[in-house]
């Protein structure tokens, strides 16, 4: 039997996959009708008891999030689904929407119902033109099917290339028309979130989980996965492998698994460094292969589950070259609201370039941790925090690689080498 | 600038909200629909439709990098140099168009065809190395590939996407369908790519 379980990604080989036409011919906007028949708050429940947690990177439980909006206060409620998806090496949102946007607006039916909200928002990333067209598409056409309009209302939000705004009080910052900086918490959104209101702010692949569980049941789900970690998740497999691509699988398969389906490192080569969910969670190497790609597993391996982007560097690969790219990343991103994340990023970029061109010192790498830690837990939001990932975990691993920049004074790697174009083992 | 017809959608999409400064960031998009990049002009229209000071206007157009304070090429051509692209061949990628174009980062040619932008993670990192084209997916691309897409643009014929409508749109009638309009091609082009279905694929033999 396949280790796979393909539930969301089950009828993406459908070449009009994405219609209206398509989704209802494979069972689509039953589950919403199933869900509009219940009571809300036993929606609520069913979700709680699937065990699902949010795909966002957090994993926190959803219906418990579901639970906290404040019932009976005559306020507006509001969902807001989080498809800014920017985090480096995350890639399972885009082709879900692309394949098939329906399912998140079923999802957001039903989550709305649930949580008593007449107006959800999806904000998208805006890099992504042709998926704009397919969600916007879809949302009229169920607007016409009627499945949208009759008490529940859905606009779609097109982000303009911020990754802070993945952040979800930045991201309801932005939707605001503001300037997309993070909110201190408390309050938090399900008290005071969009316009103040309380809140609910998912990740896509969150919500387009919940058609499935309202079809099928909380125990069909709770039969996948391990202990904590229920159901089965996108995992997004990249980089030096002879064959990328998405893999749904239940909650705790192992990296070593999942290479192996897809034929294994690139052909020669062996596999250095890894991350388990993007490049916010801390590197793992060849030693955690048989790590539980779970919720617990990988963070009692000292990194975090995040959005399981599966991001594979083999050994042609510099890491000092690598962190320094995430570590630009993170500094051209920080929106610039708090000092330690502001001013702490952009001296990390400092002397890892330094290290990077043979100019640093061993004193540097000390210097580096000193900053790692007078950021993390210092500022408004993770950002920050996500940053010291990639910097503390490799040194912890590849101290000695660091080491080599200095006494060698200079980076010992041929970066053509490490191309797919690069001839020997390209793809 | 902004003719009569221009100004219903403008309504339309501040309609769309409960509070008006939301549509700020769709209104921005639409600017660049119509100027090609958000002038003077469009955010004093911004800051009068919704009752805010052009300097708020202002504040939110610089934070985004989608918003461009000056003219881009028809085609604005992005190379994803994040660590797993660049890796994998962005950065050469990125190094062969600067040469090839003669341009630096945020660059347009003399024709103003082309720009050019390093960009982040694209969230197609199964496809690396990615380069975009007014936000449209061209997936595993080369430095042979991507001189191939500029001087397709440069000729007027450009190479379409590999994941998105039949033919590349300009960078004007891409800023319109990321200010939430309609252009009627979301039909157009594949569900998904091989990387996307291979899970899916290898379950069906039963692997």
């Amino acid at each position: 039997m396949s280790k796979l379980t393909p539930v969301l990604s089950a009828h993406w080989d459908e070449k009009d996959s994405f219609t209206i036409e398509a989704y209802t011919r494979n069972g689509g906007y039953k589950a919403s009708a199933k869900a509009l028949a219940m009571d809300p708050d036993a929606v609520i429940q069913l979700v709680k008891d699937s065990g699902l947690r949010g795909r966002g990177g957090a994993g926190f439980p959803t219906g418990m999030k579901w639970g906290f909006i404040p019932q009976g206060d005559n306020k507006e409620h509001y969902l807001v689904v989080n498809a800014d998806e920017s985090e480096p090496g995350t890639c399972k949102d885009t082709p879900l929407l692309m394949a098939n946007p329906h399912v998140l607006i079923e999802g957001c039916i039903i989550a709305c119902h649930a949580i008593r909200a007449k107006h959800a928002f999806v904000y998208i990333r805006g890099e992504v033109t042709h998926v704009v067209r397919r969600l916007n598409q879809a949302i009229e056409d169920a607007y016409k099917a009627g499945h949208l309009g009759k008490g529940i209302d859905l606009v779609l939000h097109v982000g303009a290339g911020a990754y802070i705004c993945g952040e979800e009080t930045a991201l309801l910052d932005s939707l605001e028309g503001f300037r997309g900086q993070p909110r201190l918490r408390p309050p938090f959104p399900a008290i005071a979130g969009l316009y103040a209101r309380p809140t609910v702010v998912n990740n896509v692949e969150s919500i387009a989980s919940v058609p499935a569980i309202i079809a099928n049941g909380a125990e069909w789900y709770q039969k996948y996965g391990t202990e904590k970690s229920k159901g089965m998740t996108l995992y997004s497999l990249s980089g030096h492998v002879n064959n990328p691509g998405q893999f749904e699988a239940p909650l705790g398969i192992t990296l070593r698994e999942i290479l192996e389906l897809a034929g294994g490192v690139r052909t020669g080569h062996k596999l250095k460094f890894w991350t388990p969910g993007g490049s916010s969670t801390p590197l793992f190497t060849d030693a955690h292969l048989d790590i539980a790609l779970d919720y617990e597993g990988v963070s009692a391996a000292g990194s975090m589950l995040g959005t399981k982007a599966l991001q594979i560097f083999d050994e042609t690969t510099c890491v000092v070259r690598a962190v320094l790219r995430w570590t630009e990343f993170y500094k051209h991103e920080s929106c610039g609201k708090c000092t330690p994340c502001r001013e702490g990023t952009w001296w990390l970029v400092q002397i890892l370039r330094d290290l990077e061109n043979g100019s640093g010192s061993e004193e540097d790498l000390a210097k580096l941790l000193d900053l790692c830690d007078n950021i993390m837990g210092r500022s408004f939001c993770a950002l920050g925090d996500g940053a010291t990932s990639p910097i503390t975990s490799s040194i912890k691993y590849f101290r000695d690689e660091y080491i080599a920049h200095v006494t060698g004074k200079g980076c010992p790697f041929d970066p053509v080498a490490s191309t797919i174009f690069s001839g020997a083992g390209a793809r | 600038m902004f003719s009569d017809q221009d100004l219903a959608v403008m309504d339309s999409i501040i309609k769309r909200y409960p509070r008006s400064r939301s549509a700020i960031m769709p209104l921005l998009h639409y600017v660049q629909s119509k100027a090609g990049y958000v002038t003077n002009e469009g955010i004093e229209l911004i800051a009068k439709l919704l009752t805010l000071e052009t300097a708020e206007v202002s504040a939110v157009a610089t934070f985004y990098t989608q918003y461009k304070r000056k003219p881009v090429g028809e085609y604005h051509v992005g190379v994803c140099t994040n660590t797993l692209c660049a890796v994998m061949g962005g950065d050469a990628i990125f190094a062969g168009l600067k040469n090839h174009l003669g341009i630096e980062n945020d660059g347009v040619t003399a024709d103003g065809k082309v720009s050019l932008e390093h960009i982040e993670c694209n969230a197609a990192c199964d496809y690396a190395p990615v380069v975009m084209a007014n936000w449209e997916f061209y997936d595993n691309q080369s430095v042979e590939s991507a001189k191939d897409l500029v001087d397709s643009m440069r000729q007027g014929n450009p190479i379409p996407p590999t994941r998105g409508p039949k033919s590349l749109p300009t960078w004007k009638e891409n800023s319109a369908v990321l200010a939430g309009i309609n252009d009627g091609r979301a039909n157009e082009g594949v569900q998904a790519g091989e990387p996307t279905l291979l899970g899916l694929k290898l379950a069906k033999e039963g692997k």
